[in-house]
């Protein structure tokens, strides 16, 4: 379990170093999530009242589409020198690799979330009725599950064709359950209208059993040709 | 085996004629919705049978997983597409039979939205099939089977727990059904079965004789004596 | 095919294969390849484009799964088990371009747990040794990217050399390399070999390997034609 571990920690380290020393993947994201929050903005203009209510939806699906641009890279360095097959033929477990990948992802979406989100409070006037210090437990929840499904089909999507759609063409209808219980645990949170607990609970259990299968089942997509 | 197929394509036609009839003509008429109710013959057995076949599927994936079994992987294939055809068929028929009831196209109905979900998760499903290379895609699709399965307990509670929080009109109404209603029910839900037995038996035979044509050209490709150089021509053959 | 044997004794194979099968889709790229290696030699995998020779690398490395047919290697049909001991090298570097050569092997080493069982600088020790037995400087800061072609493939066989496998594959490692680099990557690989690995090496650049190569294999259309410890032996037999 050790090496995994270290492994997974290692193999996270060399991503993020690699990452800030070239920056293009995480400028590239930063802009873009930019991008979406305008055009969200101008698409969307509603009252202060109404805005709460739809504000859970707009901001994930801003984020859905900031986390896919992510996910979209995330063995893009692995498959530029066929760098795979060194992985492939060393007996090192998979797992870590998956790990540290997943983790790196939720860093960069994070990240991501980090700069849209005060944008959204601004152009939406935002403020949240109810218990704040629960959005971070979703934000966080609701991105793992993202994330962790998300680098999984990446994985997948480098055995197809048309690599670029067939992620979140996978992604998002596995992922209805998680972002339903996104939307609506924020919309709850902002308005004060209900509870958000049955969410923030299956979210958890959403990520539960997705990072367990994922766990057991990366192996078989790492060694497929 | 060669028999029962012709047998059971008549027991079909017979029973799909006989379901029709009691349907159109023989079961009660509702008292609020008039004749339009008919529809829910159809729209309720056609879930049922492929929320059956995607269960296939899944144990289907499953045994492919662990053991390979080159006939599981037919299974699946076979099951996930007479399944989304069952599937279209309720999505057809639900907004068919809301509209002129309740006023309305579409609505967050529990059924509904698991079918609808359902129908994206295994049209993927497919999609994955086709896109990826043909060594692969056992594989792949047995995992992506095994995440949709995983994933169909956690809609289910999200679109319950949504309806108690918006409350939306129920499509078929809740409650108790009428002995006779439930009598023609059933009828026309063994009717489906029967057919989606026979149709998914057939695309099975057909699957299994197109694995074999290709196994045998494979085989042929490898005996045949190659010139070097020469890659595969259009048709197949080497050299 | 006779079974290349050396010393008097006992000498096990130290890669068996038997009927080697590997389809893809209707492309036979391996058709039936029943041959036996010796330890300690240096084998010359030859043969003209689409002879299957990658696809026999590969499938010696455990890339990819024969169709048909099985493989035995260091006396065990369960690759998976001894892939610690393997090095593997292919025309693509296999290399991190935004890392330098020390920095690379430092992460590669961590896939076979080298020099865990000590320390870090015991781990720094052996990915520098690695590098310096290719000829390179360890302190090299400059990114692998910026590498020509034959400093690349020489960083590429010292991440190969890292876990100090029993068997080598090599796949076209020359191949637009400088002939110094290449010349000096030959006499590396003899070296290797006097010390008692098994090498594979596929290569076009069949001169490169005479004197240094103790067999010349033919491939031809997914079979092995003819094998023979000269080169012209082989190109007259198959």
């Amino acid at each position: 379990m050790s090496t995994v571990a270290n492994l997974t920690r290692a193999t996270l380290a060399k991503d993020l170093r690699l990452e800030w020393r070239s920056k293009d993947a995480i400028n590239s994201m930063l802009f873009f999530s930019l991008l979406v929050v305008v055009i969200f903005s101008f698409s969307f203009d509603p009252t202060a009242e109404e805005s709460r209510r739809i504000a859970g939806g707009l901001v994930w699906v801003a984020f859905l589409f900031a986390a896919v641009v992510a996910l979209n890279q995330t063995w893009a360095r692995e498959m530029r020198n066929q760098v795979l097959d060194a992985y492939r033929v060393s007996p090192a477990p998979p797992n870590a690799l998956f790990l540290a990948k997943v983790i790196g992802n939720f860093i960069f979406v994070t990240v991501l979330q980090a700069l849209m989100t005060p944008l959204f409070i601004v152009f939406y006037n935002l403020r949240a009725l109810g218990p704040a210090y629960q959005l971070p437990i979703v934000a966080a929840l609701g991105t793992w599950a993202l994330v962790v499904n998300g680098t999984f089909f990446a994985a997948m999507s480098l055995r197809t064709r048309s690599r670029e759609i067939m992620l979140p063409l996978l992604l998002f209808p596995i992922s209805i359950p998680a972002l339903l219980a996104m939307v609506e645990a924020t919309g709850a949170i902002l308005t004060g209208e209900f509870s958000a607990k049955f969410w923030i609970v299956l979210l958890a259990a959403y990520d539960l059993v997705f990072t367990i299968a994922s766990l057991f089942l990366f192996g078989f997509v790492l060694q497929a040709e | 085996m060669k028999r029962v197929f012709p047998i059971l394509g008549a027991l079909t036609g017979v029973l799909l004629s006989y379901a029709l009839y009691e349907a159109l003509v023989a079961a009660p008429t509702e008292q609020t919705m008039g004749n339009v109710q008919r529809i829910f013959y159809y729209h309720v057995p056609s879930a049922w049978t492929a929320f059956i076949l995607f269960f296939i599927n899944f144990f289907a994936s499953v045994v492919y997983l662990i053991w390979r079994a080159n006939k599981a992987d037919i299974v699946a294939l076979v099951t996930a597409e007479v399944g989304v055809v069952f599937c279209t068929v309720v999505l057809v028929t639900g907004p068919i039979w809301a509209r002129p009831v309740w006023g309305i196209w579409w609505t967050w109905d529990l059924r509904l939205t698991l079918t609808l979900v359902l129908w994206l998760i295994y049209v993927s499903y497919l999609v994955l099939r086709r896109f990826s290379s043909s060594g692969q895609t056992p594989l792949l699709a047995a995992v992506l089977a095994v995440f949709g399965a995983l994933d169909v307990p956690l809609v289910y509670f999200s679109i319950w727990f949504f309806r108690t929080q918006h409350p939306q009109p129920v499509i078929g109404g809740g409650g108790s059904i009428d002995p006779l209603m439930l009598h023609v029910l059933l009828i026309n839900w063994l009717a489906f079965s029967c057919f989606a037995a026979l149709v998914c038996w057939s695309r099975y035979r057909l699957e299994v004789l197109r694995r074999e044509v290709d196994e045998t050209l494979a085989l042929e490709a490898l005996l045949e004596p190659r010139h070097p150089q020469t890659r595969t021509s259009p048709t197949g053959s080497a050299g | 095919m006779p079974p290349v044997s050396d010393l008097p004794g006992q000498v096990f194979p130290a890669v068996t294969v038997t009927g080697l099968v590997k389809q893809f889709g209707r492309f036979a790229a391996l058709r039936g390849v029943t041959a036996e290696f010796a330890p300690k030699r240096l084998y010359a995998i030859l043969g003209d484009n689409g002879a299957g020779k990658t696809t026999l690398l590969r499938a010696l490395a455990g890339l990819t799964p024969p169709t048909r047919g099985t493989i035995s290697m260091l006396g065990t049909t369960n690759l998976r088990s001894i892939c610690g001991q393997l090095g593997y090298m292919a025309h693509p570097s296999l290399l991190y371009d935004e890392m330098s050569g020390m920095e690379n092997l430092r992460y590669f080493a961590r896939l076979y747990d080298v020099g865990n069982d000590v320390t870090n600088s015991n781990k720094d020790q052996r990915c520098a040794d690695a590098i310096r037995a290719v000829k390179l400087d360890p302190s090299l800061t400059r990114p692998v990217g910026q590498y020509s072609q034959g400093m690349r493939q020489r960083m590429s066989l010292a991440r190969a050399l890292l876990n100090d496998p029993k068997i080598l594959l090599l796949d076209e490692p020359f191949s637009n390399v400088d002939v110094r680099s290449a010349q000096e990557m030959v006499r590396l690989l003899s070296g290797l070999r006097d010390a008692g690995k098994t090498i594979f090496v596929v290569t076009h650049q069949a001169s490169l390997l005479e004197g240094a190569a103790d067999e010349f294999v033919w491939m031809e259309a997914g079979q092995i034609v003819s094998r023979a410890p000269d080169l012209r032996t082989t190109l007259e037999t198959r």
